[in-house]
């Protein structure tokens, strides 16, 4: 099997690249030859590993689903990024990007945010470090993400909305790309995923890799065996994905399952299953799958979720899917929103929005009984508690409990 | 010779080229803008390919953009648009753009297509100097094209440098760190490092864009480059105005210092 690594050039295969305006040159310039030092620096991974023990609250379990691996007849371990402070795996980056930035001398921070745990996971890091914190967020999603919007307000974080295209994730961040090039001398932009231009995917993959290593450890203790059949995540731009799938990228023993929306259905003209309806493009920087016109107008996505929400995929995961390394499942609002019910149910734990994708596509694989299954939990699901009530009230008019 | 090759060969300073939406106000007014600017004296044109995600622009730019998207524009009709136009005037043509617009309709069919029509220049402000010189070059090159690339107060020396040899016609030297229209006048800074640029002796020539909107700042760019572009002002004042050749003349003609 042919390695999977990214180049200099940030090239995963012909996926990636910084394609970016001059005027982001200097400053993506500055994180390409810098990130990679930084992070090996001693200092840095002290302060990192400490925040990330202390702060975030890691390792985070992992836990196996008795209730869950006995209705689907396989062991299904679930990777805990929900039990992380802030509620998802998020805040692994942004503690990351903060220190680099810091290291950097930046005084002023910006983010785009779809769901909103990104812009939480930087107001957070912001407040920490005393930085001032601007976060682009679309006007779609501020209101179907009510919750994270007062949290960053609460944090002391300005929300900006983006009123553009979709108002959702894409124009979120064409409006922190454009703020970086109005100030390109005091504000670093901490990106929430494994998109954009290089050094961004490879940076987010490599913060948000402490995922799957500590995956291997933990099953290893738990099985006696240091990986799984398959790992699944859902993917809006991947990084919780990346980080899950990292340390298991080459062992062609694991099988990457990347679950992605399918909004009202695939081919229902409102969906984000970039890797079906896709085709090679560049989008927000970096060379990769995208959903667009024959004349290269970006498509607008659909999806219930708002982290999911979004018209391409990292390079990396393009790159995966492309060459076939990773399997792509598409799940739709309908089959998410049930499988938030059916997990929350069984397991006691509400997943946001973006997770349910990864459960519900427990419906669509096939495994062997003695396969052991890992799902990255990317989240917790108290900001979706709108749309869920909404759904309760279609599905369960009366109340589950409720007897004639 | 190229049409932008030989309009700097001839004309060393004061050079006014202006930007504009193709498909913009009405989906057919690409071509009465050209007229119109044309007899107005423009000396270069600027024809904006309407992009959904415009990370470089600003406001004005973007919902120019939006609507030429919503009039139903595309790039195969905005050829057919130049080409009728390209019959009636020489004056150098420069297609600007998103790479993600050129990569989709095929890189060697959108120069073939270039050529066909009588297209001079690219400008792709998205489209890497590395890229562009390991992948790109050649092709654009051997089709006769000028591609113009970006230099802001950010860029180094080095780059400059760099900037300078792969950039044929001129060097698109954007007047400060900003999106299209952002900023109002030209500050002490700007004009610092417009004499710092100056003073380079690059090879080839400069236009100031960015932020350039009337009689004052046109100017004022002038001093420090062969002349200076102006877009987002542009688009303004067409969105305000009533007939596009009225607008045209009257816009024209104030940034000159023409006005009677
Ligand atoms: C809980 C959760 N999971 C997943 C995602 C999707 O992002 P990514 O694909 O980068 O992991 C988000 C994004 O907001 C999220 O909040």
């Amino acid at each position: 099997m042919k390695t999977i690594a990214v180049d200099e050039r940030g090239y995963y295969g012909q996926f990636g690249g910084a394609y970016i305006p001059e005027m982001l040159y200097p400053n993506v310039e500055e994180l390409r030859q810098t990130y990679l030092e930084f992070m090996e620096l001693e200092s840095f991974q002290r302060e990192f590993q400490s925040l990330l023990r202390d702060y975030v609250g890691r390792p985070s379990p992992l836990y196996l689903a008795k209730r869950l691996s006995e209705r689907y007849g396989v062991t299904i371990y679930l990777k805990r990024e929900d039990l992380n402070h802030t509620g998802a795996h998020k805040i692994n980056n942004t503690i990351g990007q903060i220190l680099l930035a810091k290291h950097l001398g930046k005084k002023r921070i910006i983010a785009e945010t779809g769901a909103g745990q990104h812009g939480v996971a930087t107001a957070t890091v912001c407040a920490l470090m005393g930085l001032q914190c601007i976060v682009y967020m679309g006007s779609v999603d501020i209101k179907r993400q009510a919750p994270n919007v007062a949290r960053m307000r609460m944090l002391g974080a300005e929300v900006r909305p983006a009123t553009s295209g979709s108002q959702t994730l894409k124009d979120a961040t064409n409006e922190a790309i454009r703020d970086w090039i109005n100030n390109p001398e005091d504000t670093h932009y901490i990106i929430g995923s494994v998109v954009g231009p290089h050094p961004y995917p490879d940076m987010v993959a490599r913060f948000q890799s402490v995922i799957s290593e500590e995956i291997r450890w933990q099953l290893e203790a738990h099985t006696g065996r240091d990986y799984p059949s398959a790992v699944i995540a859902c993917v809006g731009g991947g990084s919780n994905a990346a980080g899950a799938f990292y340390h298991f990228l080459n062992d062609e023993r694991v099988r990457l399952i990347a679950v992605e929306a399918a909004g009202l259905g695939v081919h229902s003209g409102e969906s984000a299953a970039t890797s079906v309806l896709g085709t090679e493009g560049v989008i927000h920087g970096s060379r990769t799958l995208l959903m667009q016109t024959s004349d290269g107008q970006i498509v607008e996505p659909y999806s219930i979720s708002a982290g999911l929400d979004y018209p391409g995929i990292g390079p990396l995961h393009a790159h995966l899917i492309k060459s076939g390394r990773a399997e792509a499942i598409s799940v739709t609002d309908e089959d998410a929103l049930q499988a938030a019910l059916d997990v929350t149910r069984m397991e006691g734990i509400i997943p946001a929005l973006e997770t349910a994708h990864a459960f519900a596509a427990l419906d669509q694989m096939k495994y062997a009984a003695d396969d052991v299954l890992v799902i990255c939990l990317s989240g917790r699901g108290d900001k979706d508690l709108d749309a869920f009530m909404t759904y309760l009230d279609r599905v369960e008019p009366l109340g589950i409990h409720s007897e004639k | 010779m190229n049409r932008i090759q030989a309009l700097f060969a001839h004309k060393k300073r004061d050079i006014l080229n202006i930007y504009f939406t193709a498909g913009y106000p009405q989906r057919d007014d690409t071509g009465t803008v050209i007229r119109s600017l044309v007899a107005a004296g423009v000396d270069l044109i600027e024809v904006g390919m309407p992009y959904s995600d415009p990370l470089a622009d600003g406001p004005t730019i973007q919902e120019s953009g939006t609507q030429a998207l919503k009039n139903g524009l595309t790039l195969a009709l905005l050829f057919e648009q130049l080409q009728a136009v390209r019959r009636e005037t020489e004056v150098p043509l420069v297609m600007m753009g998103y790479f993600n617009q050129v990569l989709q309709y095929g890189f060697d069919r959108f120069l073939a297509d270039c050529v066909a029509t009588g297209i001079d220049g690219l400008i792709l402000p998205d489209l890497p100097l590395y890229e562009y010189q390991t992948t790109y070059r050649q092709q654009v090159e051997d089709a006769g094209l000028c591609m113009s690339f970006l230099i802001t107060p950010q860029t180094t020396p080095e780059r400059i440098h760099l900037v300078d040899e792969l950039s044929k016609g001129f060097i698109y030297m954007v007047s400060s760190a900003a999106i299209t229209g952002a900023k109002q006048g030209i500050s002490d800074e700007q004009v610092a490092y417009f004499e710092r640029i100056a003073a380079m002796d690059l090879c080839t020539p400069r236009l100031i864009g960015f932020g350039i909107s009337d009689h004052a700042t046109f100017t004022k760019a002038c001093a420090y480059a062969s002349g200076a572009i102006i877009g987002s002002a542009y688009i303004k004042a067409l969105t305000a105005g009533e007939s596009v050749e009225k607008t045209t003349r009257t816009f024209v003609a104030e940034v000159k210092g023409t006005i009677v």
